[in-house]
């Protein structure tokens, strides 16, 4: 047997960012490792773009092409499937006892959530751009500038971001991952009542208004108007813009006192 | 090395700590004892820095639990009732991810996760996903999970509820070892032979409360002399016996000239079983199945 030191150490080293970078590695090495959840995160966006197109595309009159109209929001429900996962992951930790390891280790408390959510975004990447790159093939006509792209990107990383960072908390408060996931399941639907999949002003009066008033919405419109190369209200892209860092900033709070929070 | 005054806890007005006073000297292994409910769990997530205490001081290697909990926590290590394990990784990824976690030297995180997975016996499953190791392979690798740090204090939550009786005897042996290295263990557990193995003092703890502290001996002393347990028909008789051969002798003489008929018969040394029974009015928790623990 090979000798092992277990003579105890006084005093072990504090840590730092190499916490969190292990932690991300951790978790990005669990979503190669959970293929058929990374699949299906994957390819039910694709699956969702084919079928609003070819199934319910030809009925809806959007005012434009219905591909150029429905692919924004493909993406922004993409987030939703993306930020499922980690709400899953989260919950699984706390339930597990990992995190309560984690806690009670000399680590940076908030390195274990950051983890998750690192590994959200880079999951979200690729399937963000599987969908682009799947409607760019059935005629979603992008007509954005270099400028517009990166403004694109930039609005879909904000809006991941704060997605996930809702995921987070939600698998943090949830009694275990089933809940998790039936809480998120929820949070999918908030993109359908928007003008993510048909205009406001197709709907009765009192889902318009709560469309009108849906984040999901102007953070679409925005999008649309960048990726499609159009033009776009200043106050819709600040209602975006708002929405998205007021979400993120509330969420990464809440996130990091419940996390801290002891039971 | 670990310091409990006064500890008080209350979940919604019903108190689980009600003034603990406990300490634990450097390199001694202490056990503690009690039925479910007892707050034996409270006290070790206390001591964790995971749950703040309501009233009352723990210190930890001199480390306050509330006004220096990074202090503690670099002190400790921690084996919860949960193997606390990422299922999804490899045995060697999870002792990896832990080793640079416990910020180990670089040579100590390369070679400290093969050596514990050859003495927890899991050199051969170190490639395996988690998710494919039985229950007590998992609780191996969060012992050896918890080793890793070569910590000051080892907290450990019932560590081998679960276990068949060989994994519980393996795990005794690195525990024993690494309290010889010099680590000072808080043990609770729900098994009056692991208190009595490992544990040079046991502390019963119950309804919040610590109501016994001894050497598994001294309490066996308490609770009495050895007896002569008589089996009937009718019921149970004990007489005490101080265990001799003239004397057992005269006692099943005295049976027979009373004419009791006797089912079976045993002569009976206090175990901590006894004083389990004498000190809380209740029996010794049996082995609880898995879904009675969560």
């Amino acid at each position: 047997m090979t000798t092992l030191d277990l003579t105890p150490r006084i005093e072990a080293p504090r840590g730092g960012v190499s916490d969190t970078l292990a932690l991300v590695g951790r978790c990005l090495r669990r979503s190669t490792r959970q293929l058929d959840t990374l699949l299906l995160a994957v390819m039910l966006p694709v699956m969702l773009l084919l079928m609003f197109v070819y199934v319910f595309g030809g009925a809806l009159d959007a005012g434009m092409d219905y591909v150029d109209f429905v692919v924004p929001g493909i993406i922004l429900l993409t987030a939703g499937y993306g930020a499922a996962t980690t709400a899953v992951d989260v919950a699984t930790d706390v339930e597990g006892g990992l995190m309560d390891r984690f806690r009670s280790m000399p680590i940076r408390a908030t390195g274990v959530v950051t983890g998750h959510v690192v590994a959200s975004m880079a999951r979200n990447a690729v399937s963000t751009a599987l969908v682009i790159g799947v409607g760019l093939l059935i005629g979603f006509s992008a007509h954005a500038s270099a400028l517009e792209w990166l403004g694109a990107i930039g609005l879909i990383a904000l809006y991941v971001a704060a997605m996930t960072w809702i995921a987070v908390a939600i698998g943090i408060v949830a009694s275990g991952p089933e809940a998790a996931s039936g809480f998120s399941f929820a949070i999918l639907f908030i993109p359908y009542v928007s003008s993510a999949f048909v205009p406001v002003d197709t709907m009765p009066s009192v889902l318009g208004a709560i469309a009108a008033w849906n984040p999901v919405t102007p953070v679409a419109d925005t999008l649309r108007a960048l990726l499609l190369g159009t033009s776009v209200d200043g106050s819709t892209v600040a209602a975006a813009l708002a929405w998205c860092v007021g979400l993120l900033v509330v969420t990464r709070i809440a996130s990091g006192l419940l996390f801290r929070r002891r039971r | 090395m670990i310091t409990i005054r006064g500890l008080r806890k209350a979940y919604g007005g019903h108190a689980v700590l009600d003034g603990v006073d406990l300490d634990v000297a450097r390199g001694e292994v202490v056990a503690l004892l009690g039925p479910n409910g007892a707050g034996k769990t409270t006290t070790v997530r206390i001591l964790s820095t995971l749950l703040p205490p309501d009233a009352g001081t723990v210190t930890v290697a001199r480390h306050d639990v509330v006004r220096d909990p990074a202090g503690v926590r670099a002190a400790i290590s921690l084996t919860g009732q949960f193997a606390a394990v990422d299922s999804l990784l490899t045995g060697e990824e999870n002792l990896r991810l832990m080793a640079r976690l416990a910020h180990l030297s670089r040579a100590e995180t390369r070679t400290r996760p093969a050596a514990l997975l050859e003495l927890f016996d899991l050199t051969d499953a170190a490639r395996r996903p988690v998710k494919t190791y039985s229950g007590g392979m998992r609780r191996r690798l969060d012992l050896a999970a918890s080793l890793l740090s070569r910590p000051q204090v080892l907290v450990l939550d019932e560590p081998t509820t679960g276990l068949d009786p060989r994994s519980r005897n393996a795990l005794w042996e690195v525990i024993e070892d690494a309290v010889a290295a010099g680590t000072t263990v808080l043990l609770t557990t729900q098994y009056l032979e692991e208190a009595d193995r490992l544990a040079d003092r046991v502390v019963v703890v119950d309804h919040g409360r610590v109501i016994a502290s001894g050497t598994a001996e001294q309490l066996k002393a308490q609770v009495g002399a050895a007896h002569v347990e008589l089996t009937t028909a009718t019921g149970v008789e004990r007489v005490e016996t101080d265990g001799s051969v003239p004397d057992v002798r005269r006692i099943l003489a005295d049976v027979e000239r009373r004419g009791l008929v006797v089912d079976r018969w045993q002569v009976r040394t206090p175990t901590l079983d006894d004083v389990f029974l004498t000190l809380t009015g209740q029996p010794a928790p049996q082995e609880r199945t898995l879904q009675e623990t969560r």
